[in-house]
């Protein structure tokens, strides 16, 4: 079995400032990578330099593609990393309005990716569209329905079905349960945990909640000031953890 | 009868052989829209100054032009180009559409059929399909760069979504060649066929400062969906001056008591029919 993103190095500097420095990891199929950090930390910038949204100064991501094997995504063309992002990767944002496209149905929002990627059929989109919707617990009449009429949660879990539903392999999500209530929360956390086994989904999850790591991540990077100061299995990460930050972070969080 | 303070066609040498450049590379890549440095012209935007250009560029002393607006040629905007041609570059004008070597359009394509040799010139307000789509003109040209099209289809998931059937009745989105989605200025999609023809098509936005083409024989495909596919639609009725079926046809209202009639758009191709003995059913009395 070969990792499904190999990270070698990665270092991105905002001028004389450090992004994030020397970052290194493996992700394997089926395993959900957490990255956990202050703000500042760095972990926004590590995200976005894996998919490509950013351009770092260097190092190497290098991702088992399904056609060509391993491939490093930073020195592929521009149009191959657009395909890798309307197929193979999803990309979950913080907040649901920059993911979705506010002035297009729910519908229209899930069937993107698929016309995307040369869907030229209506019954059959529309049809995908609505089987998405249930998986993410939204009814089925919504489907005509804008994003802006949607609640907060509802946008979060329109977003999940519009970017799963060309079935990636890899997801990348950058807080996805931020700016929502606890309870919200919850109930998007366990559709996660759900649709990522189900789909048997690669991840890597930025987060500043613990609770959503300790939940959903296999492993755990902790980071601080651009550097990753504590590597390791989620719950060894958290019941017991090494680094004097991790101490810190660990203890901070309120036990109710 | 040309006035001697203006150069041939309005614009000077070096401005017309700039235009010609952006044409030609327009020709080169059918669909592509080209930047040109668009001139200040004695009309409104608005009113065809990307189109005037063009067609200044294009006109020589033998040309017969022929300007249309909403498919007539008596309207403001027809007879003012027209005259402002006349004047600045003396060439002949007609109103039959064989006759012309040069037609400046706006919102039609004439329904005679267009001949090789023959230039067909566009008035564009919007040059840019994916305009409503995509509000970030950077990402609009990177997705004509990487032929990254999907969102063209959402607008008409959209439509049909909302209204049953694709509603966009007009500038409907055509792609050129295999290859650009273009938009074919605010040409109703009834003449969207019309867009694969022996003439060469030039679009010309003023405003928006750029200019493409359809060289003459190329593949125009109006996109759809399989089980929606494409469909040419005028008024379900025939022109009440000349009788015409196959013509596409503006409703007039005649009185304040909701009396209409169904008239060709095409005035030349109206008049034609109306000369050549075909007769409507309105068209003894004396109606517009």
């Amino acid at each position: 079995m070969r990792p499904i993103l190999d990270v070698q190095g990665l270092t991105k500097r905002y001028g004389a400032r450090l992004g994030c420095g020397d970052v290194s990891f493996d992700l394997w199929p089926g395993e959900v990578m957490g990255i956990v950090g202050e703000s500042g930390s760095g972990k926004s910038t590590l995200l976005s330099c894996l998919a490509g949204h950013l351009a770092p100064d260097a190092g190497r991501v290098i991702f088992d593609t399904r056609a060509e094997g391993p491939r490093d995504v930073l020195t592929m063309s521009e149009p191959e990393r657009r395909m890798l992002g309307r197929t193979d990767w999803a990309f979950v944002h913080q907040n649901p309005r920059d993911g979705l496209r506010l002035g297009i149905s729910a519908g229209g929002n899930v069937g993107e990716r698929l016309m995307a990627v040369g869907a030229r059929h209506y019954g059959r989109i529309r049809a995908e569209a609505t089987d998405w919707l249930g998986r993410v617990e939204i009814a089925a009449d919504r489907i005509d329905d804008r994003p802006r009429a949607f609640s907060g949660g509802m946008q979060q879990r329109l977003q999940i079905a519009r970017n799963l539903v060309t079935g990636p392999r890899l997801v990348f999500m950058d807080e996805p349960t931020g700016g929502l209530d606890v309870s919200v929360q919850a109930r998007l956390l366990d559709l996660l945990r759900g649709l990522v086994r189900e789909m048997g989904l690669s991840a890597v999850i930025v987060t500043h909640d613990l609770a959503v790591v300790r939940l959903l991540a296999d492993r755990l990077m902790v980071m601080q000031g651009g550097r990753v100061v504590e590597t390791g299995l989620t719950d060894q990460v958290l019941d017991d953890p090494q680094d004097a930050y991790t101490q810190l972070l660990v203890s901070s969080v309120l036990q109710v | 009868m040309t006035d001697a303070a203006y150069n041939f066609a309005y614009l000077d040498e070096q401005t017309k052989r700039m235009i010609r450049r952006a044409i030609l590379k327009g020709v080169a890549i059918p669909g592509y829209q080209v930047p040109f440095a668009s001139r200040e012209m004695p009309m409104p935007y608005g009113w065809g100054t990307g189109g005037v250009q063009v067609t200044a560029a294009c006109l020589t002393p033998a040309d017969t032009l022929k300007v249309i607006d909403q498919g007539a040629d008596d309207t403001t905007n027809a007879v003012s180009i027209r005259r402002f041609f006349q004047r600045t570059a003396g060439v002949a004008a007609t109103e039959r559409t064989a006759e012309a070597s040069v037609i400046q359009t706006r919102h039609r394509i004439p329904e005679t059929p267009l001949t090789e040799g023959q230039i067909l010139v566009y008035q564009v307000p919007i040059p840019e399909p994916l305009r409503f789509l995509e509000p970030r003109e950077t990402e609009t040209r990177r997705m004509h760069a990487l032929e990254d099209y999907g969102l063209m289809h959402v607008k008409l998931y959209e439509d049909i979504a909302r209204n049953g059937a694709i509603s966009t009745a007009y500038a409907y989105p055509v792609k050129v060649e295999g290859r650009y989605v273009m938009d074919p200025s605010p040409v109703p999609k009834f003449d969207n066929p019309k867009l694969e023809s022996p003439a060469i098509q030039l679009f010309g936005a003023g405003r928006e400062q750029r200019i493409y083409a359809i060289p003459p024989y190329t593949r125009v495909v109006s996109l759809d969906f399989e089980d929606h596919p494409f469909e040419a639609s005028k008024a379900d009725h025939a022109c009440d001056l000349c009788g015409a079926e196959e013509s596409y046809l503006d409703e007039v209202i005649t009185d304040d008591a909701g009396g209409r009639i169904f008239v060709c758009s095409d005035t030349d191709f109206c008049a034609g029919r109306r000369a050549g003995g075909h007769r409507g059913a309105l068209a003894a009395e004396d109606v517009a």
